[in-house]
C-alpha cells in the first residue's frame, strides 16, 4: 500500500490486515519506536477536532515527529496553490502527508506531486477512509465479526464522504447495507453498489447497527429538505425507533435532537465513544502499514 | 463572407492522394483554385476535403497566455482544418461591433486558417438583454451564441430567434438548465454517486434542448445545438427533425469516445461541460452521428493553462483541447473498430459542420477554392504535452497512442500545414 486515498483502492485482505494491526496496537500505553526520526505532516484545509487530533496522537505514539499546518494563517491565505504548498513542505522530507481538503481530488493531487505517502483525512464529499476503517473496527469489536452484519446508514447520504467510504468498506467485508433518508438526500445511482435504499425510517428496524449521519444545516437552504423540524420528525433517531440492544453509531459531531436524540447518544447501546477510541488505534495502524515497510531501521517488528 | 485570415499569396501546387474509395488522383491547384483533377499516381495518403470546426475557444481577448488567434489557428491547421468558428465567451465578451471588428482585424494579421467570430446573443452573456445583432452581423459575426452558458429565459430565447432573423446568421445554442445542473462536476449516475461529486443530470441538457426545439418550431427559425451529450437530447432532436424543424447539431470527439467512467481517475483533463456521460449516451450520440441527425463533429477546443488544471478535480475549470487530436481520436476509436465508416467521419468533420453553420463547403472539384487535407492512416503516434501547437496542453488524450496523422492542410488555397506532426512516431 503506497497511499490511502479511497476505500476503492483496498481489497478485503488489506482491510483485514489493517484491522488486525489496529487490534495489536489498541490499548498500548507506551510509545512504540516504529517511526522514530520520521516526519508525519498533517495538512488541514477544513476544520476538524477528532480527526486531526487522533492523527497527531497516532503519529506521536509511533515516535514520529509531527508538524501540523492549517489553511488559516499559512501561505494558503496568501493564495498559494495546493501544489506549491506541497512542494514547499516536501522540502522537509515528510514520510507521510495527512490531508483534509474541502475539494474532491485534493489528496490525489498531493500524491501526484509529493514523494511522501499520502493519507486522505477527508476530501469534499468523496472519501474519508480512516473513518470507515475505525467504524469497521468498532463494529467488529462490538459484534465479533463483520460478515453478514446488517448496517443501516441514516441521513444525508448524498453529501457524506463518511457514508460513501463506509458503504464501500462494508460491502468489501461482506456486510449488508441499507441506506435510509429523504429521497433528495439519497444519490441517484447508488443502488449499483449492491446496497438497498429506503426512504422510510422503519427500515432501520431490521439492522444490527444504526449508523446516523450528521445533517448539515445548510442542506435546508439548498432545498434538499423543507425544514429541520420535518427532518427530525421523520428521520431523527429516537429511542422509540430502535429495538432494545440495537447498536447506534455516529461519526460526530452530533446535532443532538436533530438527527440523533440525546437519550440514544448517551445510552449503553451507543458506540460513539468506542469509535473515537478506535480512531487512535486505526490511525496508528494505517501509519504503521504505510511507513514501517520502508523504514530504514528494522523496528517494523514492534507490532508482530 | 464571415471568415477572416491573414493576407498572403495563394499557392499553386499539385497534390497527389487517394480519395475514399481508393481512386488515386492528382489535384492541380493554381493560385488557390482547383484547376484540374486527373486520375494517376499511386499514393498511400488519403486526400479529403479539409475539416471545419464550428466550435473553438481562442481565449482572445483576455487569456492570450492560453491561446491566441495565431496559436489556435496553427493548431487548427495541424489538425487538418480549413475553417473554424471562435466562441464569444472571452474577456471582454464579443458582444459589440467594436470588439468584433478588432478581432476580425487581428485575424487578418495573424490567423493561419480562416476564422469566423461568433458574437454573443445577450450582452455580457447575462441572458437579460439582446446584443445589437444587426450591427454585429454587419461587422462580420459568423453566428450568435452565448456558449458556456445557456440563454436561461425562454422569453429572451424566443426574442433572439425572432430578432435574429434580420441577421441571416444561425443561433448556436448551449442547452443547460442551471437549476438542474447546479454545481454539477460530472454526469449524474453511478460513478458520481461513488465519487461523491455533484451530478449534472442528462435532463439538465435535454429539457432545454426540447424547449429550444419547440421555440424554433413555433418561430419557424433554424437553430444549431452545441455539443450534445445526452441520449434524451438526441431523441428530442430526431423527433423535431422528423417534424420538419430546421435543427442541426454537433458532438465532440470526447463525448463519442469516453464515458463518465473516465472520471474515476479524478484527472482534471476529463472535466468538461457538458460532462462525459454514460455508455448508453455515448452510443446514442454515435448512432445520431452515423445516421446524420447529428451532422457535425465539433471539438469544443477549450484551452486552459497548466496552473488552472493542476488543482483538485473539484476546483478545476471545465474544458479540454481537441483541434490537433480530433481526426486521429475518432479514426482510432470509431473507424478502426468498425463503428463508423471513414467516409461518414470525413463528411461529419467537413461538409456537415459547414452546412450547419452556413459556411462554404470544402469540395474537391474543379473551380473550387482548394480546401484539402492529406492524411496518413498508417501513422501511429503518442499524444504528449510537448507536441501541441496550441498554447495549452489540457488534452483528454495525453499519453495515448493514436493512429492517423495529418500530413498536409490546404486552407483557402494556401498550404497552412505540412510535413506531418511534431510527435515522435516511435
Amino acid at each position: 500500500m503506497r497511499h490511502l486515498i479511497s476505500i476503492a483502492d483496498l481489497d478485503r485482505a488489506d482491510i483485514e490486515r489493517l484491522l488486525e494491526t489496529a487490534r495489536a496496537l489498541d490499548g498500548i500505553e507506551e510509545r512504540l519506536p516504529t517511526l522514530t526520526g520520521r516526519l508525519v505532516l498533517t495538512l488541514f484545509y477544513e476544520s476538524s477536532t477528532r480527526t486531526s487530533s487522533s492523527f497527531e496522537l497516532a503519529a506521536k505514539r509511533l515516535s514520529a515527529e509531527t508538524m501540523s499546518i492549517r489553511a488559516t494563517g499559512s501561505a494558503v491565505d496568501k493564495g498559494e496553490s495546493l501544489k506549491d504548498t506541497v512542494s514547499t513542505l516536501s522540502a522537509y522530507d515528510p514520510a507521510a502527508i495527512v490531508i483534509r481538503h474541502p475539494q474532491v481530488g485534493a489528496p490525489l493531487l498531493v500524491a501526484r506531486n509529493a514523494s511522501a505517502h499520502v493519507v486522505n483525512a477527508g476530501d469534499g464529499k468523496h472519501q474519508h477512509p480512516t473513518q470507515a476503517l475505525l467504524d469497521l473496527y468498532t463494529m467488529r469489536q462490538a459484534f465479533g465479526g463483520l460478515d453478514g452484519l446488517h448496517v443501516a446508514i441514516v441521513g444525508d447520504v448524498l453529501h457524506s464522504r463518511v457514508a460513501r467510504s463506509l458503504t464501500q468498506a462494508l460491502h468489501l467485508v461482506g456486510a449488508q447495507v441499507t441506506l435510509v433518508g429523504p429521497p433528495t438526500l439519497l444519490p441517484r445511482g447508488v443502488e449499483a453498489d449492491g446496497v438497498a435504499t429506503s426512504t422510510e425510517i422503519a427500515a432501520v428496524g431490521e439492522a444490527d447497527c444504526v449508523y446516523v449521519l450528521r445533517l448539515q444545516r445548510e442542506r435546508m437552504e439548498s432545498a434538499h429538505v423543507p425544514s429541520l423540524r420535518e427532518y427530525a420528525a421523520r428521520w431523527g433517531i429516537t429511542p422509540e425507533r430502535l429495538r432494545p440492544g440495537q447498536k447506534v453509531m455516529h461519526p460526530g459531531p452530533i446535532n443532538r435532537g436533530l438527527e440523533l436524540d440525546g437519550r440514544v447518544a448517551d445510552s449503553p447501546d451507543s458506540l460513539i465513544l468506542e469509535q473515537v477510541r478506535a480512531g487512535l488505534a486505526v490511525r496508528m495502524a494505517v501509519l504503521h502499514d504505510l511507513l514501517a515497510a520502508d523504514a530504514p531501521v528494522a523496528e517494523a517488528a514492534a507490532v508482530a | 463572407m464571415t471568415l477572416a485570415c491573414r493576407n498572403g499569396r495563394s499557392d499553386s501546387l499539385v497534390v497527389r492522394g487517394r480519395l475514399v474509395g481508393d481512386r488515386c488522383v492528382e489535384v492541380s491547384v493554381s493560385e488557390g483554385v482547383i484547376t484540374r483533377i486527373e486520375p494517376g499516381g499511386s499514393s498511400r495518403a488519403l486526400l479529403a476535403p479539409a475539416f471545419v470546426d464550428p466550435h473553438v475557444h481562442l481565449r482572445t481577448p483576455g487569456r492570450e497566455d492560453e491561446e491566441t488567434i495565431a496559436s489556435g489557428t496553427a493548431a487548427a491547421a495541424a489538425g487538418g482544418y480549413c475553417a473554424i468558428l471562435a466562441m464569444p465567451n472571452t474577456d471582454p465578451v464579443v458582444d459589440s461591433a467594436p470588439i468584433l471588428r478588432g478581432l476580425v482585424e487581428a485575424a487578418r494579421r495573424e490567423a493561419i486558417v480562416p476564422v469566423g467570430f461568433v458574437a454573443a446573443i445577450s450582452r455580457s452573456l447575462q441572458g437579460e438583454e439582446l446584443t445589437e445583432m444587426g450591427e454585429l452581423a454587419d461587422a462580420g459575426a459568423a453566428a450568435f451564441s452565448d456558449d458556456g452558458r445557456p440563454v436561461r429565459s425562454a422569453g429572451l430565447m424566443r426574442q433572439a430567434l425572432r430578432y435574429g432573423a434580420i441577421t441571416g446568421r444561425k443561433l448556436a445554442l448551449h442547452c443547460e438548465d442551471p437549476t438542474l445542473s447546479r454545481e454539477g462536476q460530472m454526469h449524474e449516475g453511478e460513478v458520481a454517486a461513488g465519487l461523491g461529486l455533484t451530478g449534472y443530470p442528462s435532463i439538465g441538457e435535454s429539457t432545454v434542448v426540447e424547449r429550444d426545439l419547440a421555440l424554433a418550431a413555433y418561430e419557424g427559425r433554424p437553430i444549431h445545438l452545441l455539443h450534445l451529450s445526452a441520449r434524451e437530447s438526441v431523441e428530442a432532436l430526431e423527433l423535431a427533425q422528423a417534424r420538419g424543424v430546421r435543427a442541426t447539431a454537433e458532438v465532440t470527439p470526447h463525448h463519442l469516445v469516453r464515458t463518465d467512467d473516465a472520471v474515476r481517475s479524478l484527472d482534471a483533463n476529463v472535466k468538461m461541460n457538458p460532462p462525459l456521460r454514460a455508455e448508453e449516451d455515448r452510443r446514442a450520440l454515435l448512432d445520431g452521428l452515423r445516421r446524420g441527425a447529428i451532422g457535425a463533429v465539433a471539438t469544443d477546443h477549450a484551452p486552459h493553462s497548466r496552473e488552472e488544471k493542476e488543482v483538485p478535480f473539484e476546483a478545476a475549470p471545465f474544458g479540454v483541447t481537441g483541434l490537433e487530436t480530433a481526426f486521429a481520436a475518432l479514426y482510432t476509436h470509431l473507424v478502426l473498430p468498425g463503428l463508423l465508416p471513414l467516409e461518414t467521419l470525413l463528411e461529419r468533420m467537413s461538409g456537415g459542420p459547414a452546412r450547419a453553420l452556413d459556411l462554404p463547403e470544402p469540395r474537391i472539384e474543379v473551380g473550387a477554392r482548394a480546401n484539402l487535407v492529406l492524411l496518413d492512416l498508417e501513422a501511429e503516434w503518442t499524444v504528449t504535452e510537448g507536441g501541441f501547437r496550441s498554447r495549452s496542453a489540457n488534452s483528454w488524450l495525453l499519453g495515448e497512442r493514436l493512429r492517423g496523422a495529418v500530413l498536409q492542410t490546404i486552407a483557402d488555397g494556401r498550404v497552412v500545414h505540412s510535413g506531418g506532426h511534431r510527435w515522435a512516431s516511435a
